[in-house]
């Protein structure tokens, strides 16, 4: 780990529905301009972990740290703490009464005050280095699966976030399109943007990942650079999952 | 292909943790939002009472007061007319419970033509919105004076002069022309996948309404169909144009007698007490809604 302060910190997080604990005790640092990847069964809480994050939910314990401030103290403005925070859904969540461009200037211009036009190049610029400026005036119900992620992706990025958390976000894709979405996420490591990510495309977890997560039974199980956690698991279940996978074809 | 293909297996117990005790931090988080709770609270009966106040005594401060408490609120007259009154809702709760259900099935099946398809159903679909378009324009007391007293001076045979099943006919066609724009209204907001979804799957287009449009419509508008219906229960009280006697009719007959008005306020009270069951009803039903869709989260 890098020695200047995280972007983001976990520490001892407990998160809870009813009697059914998610997350018992996980702590996690992530540092600047690099990637965390989770990886996990389904059901493990790799959701409910970046869904915290982003105070969507409220954590039961512990505490979230993002640049130092602890953002889960009930005093802090959670709006204010959002607007630091980019997230990307496996379901996309463009709005649909918005045309594309409408959708990315949304925050920079009702959050950030961005005048219109300002906001509407920015936006544009991202498109087309995306290879989208073609489709932004169209309406997100037309386009493909793989292009309304990668619009979900400039929306996150545009107000430029510390931190951008990105659950899943080629699950609901088919291979072909996985790619040209993923190679979108490359390209922000490479801006050297900090991510957290929860995927279960372990090629690309491996590749891209700074720092591999194995979530089990509420905490973070096995921890290291994508060679420790995929060359050598130390955890007979991580083994397991991995090998899993593999059978699965999907390593 | 499917990312959530990897089912967790039973649990292997790979370190041993302690049971689990709330931290300090978690205490004090509590402590701090029971104090927030606690002020909120305060607050808001403060100034509760303070707006309660300011408007009694505005009111009763008034050069008017005397007199208007004792034509409006006398309680001896309160009381002389709650027999009456009462007796008098209960035509208003039956007509209730007769047009309710038929104003919502004729309001659903008006909307279904509405939205059928295909050159067959044309006159059919012109139909159901030629009468919308009238009847959700038509004044509803216009049209309860015609049918009430318009269809008696037609002297058919076999149709009835009672001024109760003419009322209520009266509230049928008009209420179910709103209702069968609110179920239009929400048929529509389904949006046009799930129809694809399910014509994919081989379902006609009556299946597809029947079993994937309709569900998820009307679960959409019950708040708004509920409100029709505490709008329907106030308008029951209209039938007295006609004659019968209902809520109104009978507070209407003793205020002719005493020239006090307080057996119309009784009446009135009377029916904000029925619609309030009604409106909670509506609110917990989109509370419930609302849940479901969530996936939870505090936003
Ligand atoms: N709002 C909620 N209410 C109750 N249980 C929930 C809720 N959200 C998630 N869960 C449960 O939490 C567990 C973890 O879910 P999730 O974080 O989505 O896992 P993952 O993303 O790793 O697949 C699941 O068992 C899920 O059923
Ligand atoms: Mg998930």
């Amino acid at each position: 780990m890098t020695a200047t302060d995280p972007v983001l910190r976990f520490e001892s997080v407990r998160k809870a529905f009813g009697e059914q604990v998610i997350l018992d005790d996980v702590s996690l640092e992530v540092p600047e301009h690099s990637v965390t990847v989770l990886i996990g069964a389904s059901g493990s809480g790799k959701s409910t972990l970046l869904r915290c994050a982003n105070l969507l939910e409220e954590i039961d314990d512990g505490a979230i740290w993002l640049d130092g401030e602890d953002i889960t103290d009930p005093r802090v403005d959670a709006d204010a703490v959002r607007r630091r925070i980019g997230v990307v859904f496996q379901a996309y969540n463009l709005f649909p009464h918005l045309n594309v461009l409408d959708n990315i200037t949304l925050g920079p211009r009702r959050v950030h005050r961005v005048p219109r036009a300002e906001a509407e190049r920015g936006a544009l610029e991202l498109l087309d280095r995306l290879g989208l400026a073609a489709k932004a005036k169209e309406y997100p119900d037309r386009l493909s699966g793989g292009q309304q992620q990668r619009v979900a992706l400039v929306r996150a990025i545009v107000s430029e976030p510390r931190v951008l958390l990105l659950d899943e976000i080629t699950a609901a894709l088919d291979p072909e399109l996985v790619t040209e979405v993923l190679s979108v996420v490359r390209d922000l490591k490479e801006q050297g943007r900090t991510m957290v990510l929860a995927t279960h495309e372990m090629a690309f977890a491996r590749d891209v990942a700074d720092q591999v997560c194995f979530l089990a039974d509420g905490v973070i199980l096995e921890r290291g650079t994508s060679a420790q956690v995929f060359g050598d698991p130390q955890h007979e279940r991580t083994r397991r999952f991995l090998s899993r996978l593999s059978e699965a074809g999907r390593l | 292909m499917s990312g959530a293909d990897v089912d967790s297996e039973s649990a292997d117990p790979v370190m041993e943790r302690g049971p689990y005790a709330p931290s300090e931090r978690r205490l004090a988080r509590e402590a701090y939002r029971r104090s927030r709770t606690r002020r909120s609270a305060l607050i808001a009966t403060a100034s509760t009472v303070a707006v309660a106040a300011v408007l009694f005594l505005v009111v009763t401060g008034s050069p008017g007061w005397p007199v208007t408490q004792k034509t409006f609120l006398s309680p001896h007259y309160a009381r002389e007319a709650l027999s009456p009154v009462l007796h008098g809702f209960v035509l208003n709760l039956e007509l209730l419970a007769v047009c309710g259900p038929t104003i919502l099935v004729l309001g659903l099946l008006i909307a279904a033509a509405r939205t059928l398809r295909g050159p067959v159903f044309l006159p059919l679909r012109l139909l159901a919105t030629a009468y919308v378009d009238f009847f959700r324009g038509f004044p509803l007391i216009i049209l309860l004076l015609l049918i009430v007293f318009g269809v008696p001076a037609l002297q058919l045979q076999g149709v009835t002069n009672d001024p109760i099943v003419l009322g209520g006919t009266a509230l049928v066609i008009n209420y179910s022309a709103y209702v069968a724009e609110v179920y239009r209204a929400g048929i529509e907001s389904v949006h046009p996948s799930q129809r694809a979804a399910a014509r994919s799957l081989g379902l006609t287009y009556t299946q597809t309404m029947r079993f994937v449009v309709l569900p998820q419509a009307i679960r959409r508008v019950v708040p708004a169909l509920v409100n029709d219906m505490a709008s329907l229960q106030k308008d029951t009280g209209l039938v007295y144009v006609g004659g019968a006697i209902d809520a109104v009719a009978a507070a209407h007959i003793m205020v002719a007698s005493s020239f006090n008005y307080t057996p119309l306020v009784v009446a009135g009270l009377g029916f904000v007490i029925l619609t309030i069951p009604m409106t909670r009803y509506a609110d917990w039903l989109t509370r419930r809604t609302d849940r479901r869709r969530a996936q939870g989260g505090i936003v």
